[in-house]
């Protein structure tokens, strides 16, 4: 085996620091996302401690997906406008409902309370359709936009996936952040968003390599199989641990945090899963990432910033969550 | 209509969007940083309680103002970032090597600066030192700063492009230096740096006349208007200054933009200042001059019958003139409303011993009105500048139309139709509730009882 080229490697860094951020962004807008699909169950007082919980962390969440998106624009600006220009409508449907709950997240505090719960119904409606899109865009994305009775269909099934399993983020995440009647609440959301969650993770693993020759034979050919079984194996453990969990009295006390935490590790092992299905391409079966690339020159002088910055973004990240860490109380501007 | 022109308008409708809110934080952050200087500087052993109440409100309120205008600059520029893709994919093939880095720098170490200190400066008060939280308010500050010097940077290089070569039409850099420091980059920096700053101080002296008219903020609000029209007084012979010089740099680097700016179809020396004119794109001449004989040439050359090129020395190759001519004089005409407001209004408060209790209700009023001038000034003059660049996104060397998208009108016109209706339902929203953040009573901004913990002790740690 040959060893690439810095030249040659660089694509591959790009395309690992991309799957990296929207790693993130789906792990940390999920939660936030789902906790706002979670404002119509929760009563008046519930929602402003909803709103508190996420508050110091959405917007900084949000630019994980300009980086994500950022660095595919920058960095392989072919696939760029091919890829948003598949999902022209579902973009702009998200773009809209993600605007919709990033403003009502910071109207509903300061307009006045009779047009309080307008703003927490957009809240809802906003986080709702900005899930549902990104599901349809995940689906059609992990389908290499191909066209036929069965890929509307698998997307569609992905579109309400994908939403449940952000429901489920936010309710253990409520879990995490909070105490009393409201954390007991959240442990009834979580279990009722973990069924239709699974349903849609089995339904990618199994529609994808069906879709895709390409990932069946990367998937189900010996002696890798035996290798790969590894993720969902670990997978499943993860989700029925989760499960059992949420039945216990130690979710309500000293591990509130594990549930979340399973979770994170659940994406994390389909992201994998999904990056080992992927790579090299930037769109299945249609272009790979040295065919999308920009210039080795360019994408050094960028490598320089992301060195410098990416660093620092998670220093920061970590001090934030620190020092907003615990139970969530009131949250006042001061 | 055509998908290109759809595709413009629906890119338009959204960056003019966007422009509002960073053009009131880039200057507001600054703004915030100053009052709780002073703040700091009031409660200090032996200073003034009254002094340091009032800067503690006027700081607690507008940073209220800062996070509305945040937000709404973060989910507008979201959108930004994809609509390249959607709306313009060839111009990311072709200039990809020099636009993405410069867009990449703009979301590293500005946006993620600002958001990820944002959470600290906007909840962290009482949870982390003093001395942390001010850094993280001057790191927001100095983000959205930065973050401008990026994106202006891309926006020169697109009007005076510099620092490329072209290998098989695909750009790439030859010098970062000339990429950035563009010809018109300097120019373009300070001329939007002085347009936030312009837009903050009416902003600040709109709303605190606005409370002073309904009787609500009485310590903070004369303390803001001094600042405002304090800053806008400086700022706006600064602007006149800079964007004179603007001018004559556009005119050096793109003589067709200024064509259309000044309604000038043949070339000719002593060229008039049209006062008011309505260009006709189709006829190519103008209907209904005032005009002043050879100022236009005076102006721009610095000689009276010095030459001016004529839109009819570019055919294909110059801007519509009509909404050029228009959004120009608009955007001077509140430049000069601004300055006569400005002097006279510092003066008139001067004399009143800084209350604005004291000034007459007319002027208060007026400033009232004025409170969103900056906005109107700040959008007239990107469309001078983003309409003058056409018919090319790179001027003189790639034309819009090759990198348009071929989505099907229909699916632009209703993502368009659907951004227009949110976009203007939000504009709405936000002066609405602004509004009515201003009329509530100071006392509402007061610390409850118990809830020591999240409020300032007045105490610098």
């Amino acid at each position: 085996m040959n060893w690439m080229s810095f030249d040659e490697a660089l694509p591959v860094i790009f395309m690992a620091l991309m799957g990296l951020s929207m790693l993130i962004y789906v792990v940390s807008d999920g939660y936030d996302l789902g906790v706002g699909m979670l404002m119509h169950r929760a009563t008046d007082a519930e929602k402003d401690v909803l709103v508190a919980s996420i508050g110091p962390f959405w917007d900084a969440n949000e630019t994980w997906l300009v980086l994500g998106v950022g660095i595919l624009l920058i960095a392989f600006p072919k696939a760029h406008g091919l890829v948003l220009g598949e999902l022209y409508l579902p973009v702009a449907l998200m773009l809209v409902g993600l605007t919709l709950r990033g403003v009502a997240f910071d109207f509903r505090v300061k307009a006045r309370d009779s047009h309080k719960q307008t703003w927490d119904r957009l809240f809802f409606a906003g986080s709702t359709l900005a899930s549902v899109s990104q599901g349809w865009m995940l689906g059609r994305y992990v389908s290499g936009f191909g066209s036929g009775w069965n890929y509307p269909l698998f997307a569609a099934a992905i579109a309400i996936a994908l939403p449940m399993a952000y429901v489920m983020m936010g309710a253990t995440w409520l879990v995490m952040k909070t105490d009393g009647e409201l954390q007991r609440r959240a442990v009834q959301w979580a279990k009722i968003a973990w069924l239709p969650m699974v349903v849609g993770l089995v339904l990618i693993s199994m529609a994808t390599p069906w879709i895709s020759a390409t990932v069946r034979g990367r998937w189900f050919s010996l002696p890798e199989f035996i290798a790969l079984l590894a993720i969902p194996l670990m997978t499943g453990v993860a989700l029925l641990a989760a499960r059992a969990l949420l039945n216990t009295r130690a979710v309500l006390g000293p591990l509130a945090w594990l549930p979340f935490v399973l979770l994170i590790l659940v994406f994390l092992l389909g992201f994998l899963g999904l990056a080992y299905s992927i790579y090299p391409y930037v769109v299945i079966d249609q272009l790979t990432i040295w065919q999308a690339a920009s210039s080795p020159a360019a994408l050094k002088v960028i490598l320089i910033g992301v060195c410098i910055s990416v660093p620092a973004i998670a220093a920061y990240t970590v001090f934030s969550y620190r020092v907003f860490r615990g139970k969530t109380g009131e949250l006042k501007y001061a | 209509m055509d998908a290109l022109i759809l595709s413009r308008m629906q890119f338009a409708a959204n960056i003019t969007f966007h422009i509002l809110f960073p053009t009131i934080s880039i200057g507001l952050g600054w703004l915030l940083l100053f009052f709780r200087l002073r703040w700091l500087k009031a409660s200090a052993a032996g200073g003034d309680r009254l002094a340091a109440q009032g800067w503690l409100d006027a700081y607690r309120f507008w940073t209220k103002v800062f996070a509305l205008s945040f937000a709404l600059g973060v989910v507008s520029g979201i959108t930004m970032s994809f609509q390249f893709g959607t709306n313009w994919p060839g111009f990311m093939e072709r200039v990809g090597n020099i636009a993405g880095p410069l867009l990449g720098y703009e979301v590293l170490t500005a946006f993620f600066l600002e958001a990820g200190f944002l959470g600290i400066m906007l909840f962290g008060h009482g949870k982390v030192s003093e001395k942390v939280h001010l850094l993280a308010t001057c790191f927001v500050a100095f983000g959205t700063t930065l973050s401008a010097f990026w994106i202006l940077a891309l926006n020169s290089w697109m009007q005076t492009p510099s620092g490329h070569e072209v290998v098989d039409g695909i750009y790439h850099v030859k010098s970062w230096v000339e990429v950035i420091f563009n010809p018109s980059f300097p120019y373009r920096l300070a001329h939007m740096l002085l347009a936030s700053s312009l837009t903050c101080a009416f902003l600040l002296v709109g709303l605190s006349a606005w409370q002073t008219l309904r009787g609500v903020a009485q310590r903070s609000a004369p303390r803001v208007m001094r600042v405002g029209l304090t800053l806008a007084a400086v700022a706006i012979p600064a602007q006149i200054f800079v964007g004179d010089q603007h001018g004559l740099n556009t005119l050096e680097h793109q003589p067709a933009k200024i064509a259309a700016v000044e309604g000038v179809w043949e070339t000719e020396r002593g060229a008039p200042l049209l006062l008011f004119a309505i260009p006709d794109d189709q006829t190519r001449t103008n209907h209904f001059e005032l005009k002043l004989p050879k100022l236009a040439s005076l102006i721009l050359t610095h000689d009276l019958d010095g030459e001016i090129k004529g839109m009819n020395d570019f055919r294909d190759a110059h801007p519509p003139a009509l909404p050029l001519f228009f959004a120009f004089r608009i955007m001077v005409g509140i430049g000069l409303l601004m300055l006569a407001t400005s002097w006279s209004g510092w003066w008139l408060l001067r004399r009143a011993r800084w209350q604005p209790g004291g000034l007459p209700r007319w002027l208060l009023w007026g400033f009232a009105g004025m409170t969103f001038s900056g906005w109107v000034a700040t959008v007239a003059g990107w469309y001078v500048t983003e309409i003058g660049r056409q018919p090319f996104i790179v001027y003189g060397l790639i034309r819009t139309a090759d990198i348009t998208s071929k989505q099907p009108s229909s699916m632009i016109g209703l993502t368009l139709a659907l951004y227009i209706t949110l976009y203007l339902a939000l504009i709405v929203s936000y002066v609405g509730v602004l509004k009515y953040m201003a009329e509530k009573p100071e006392e509402a901004l007061q610390p409850e009882p118990g809830d020591q913990r999240a409020v300032p002790t007045g105490e610098p740690a």
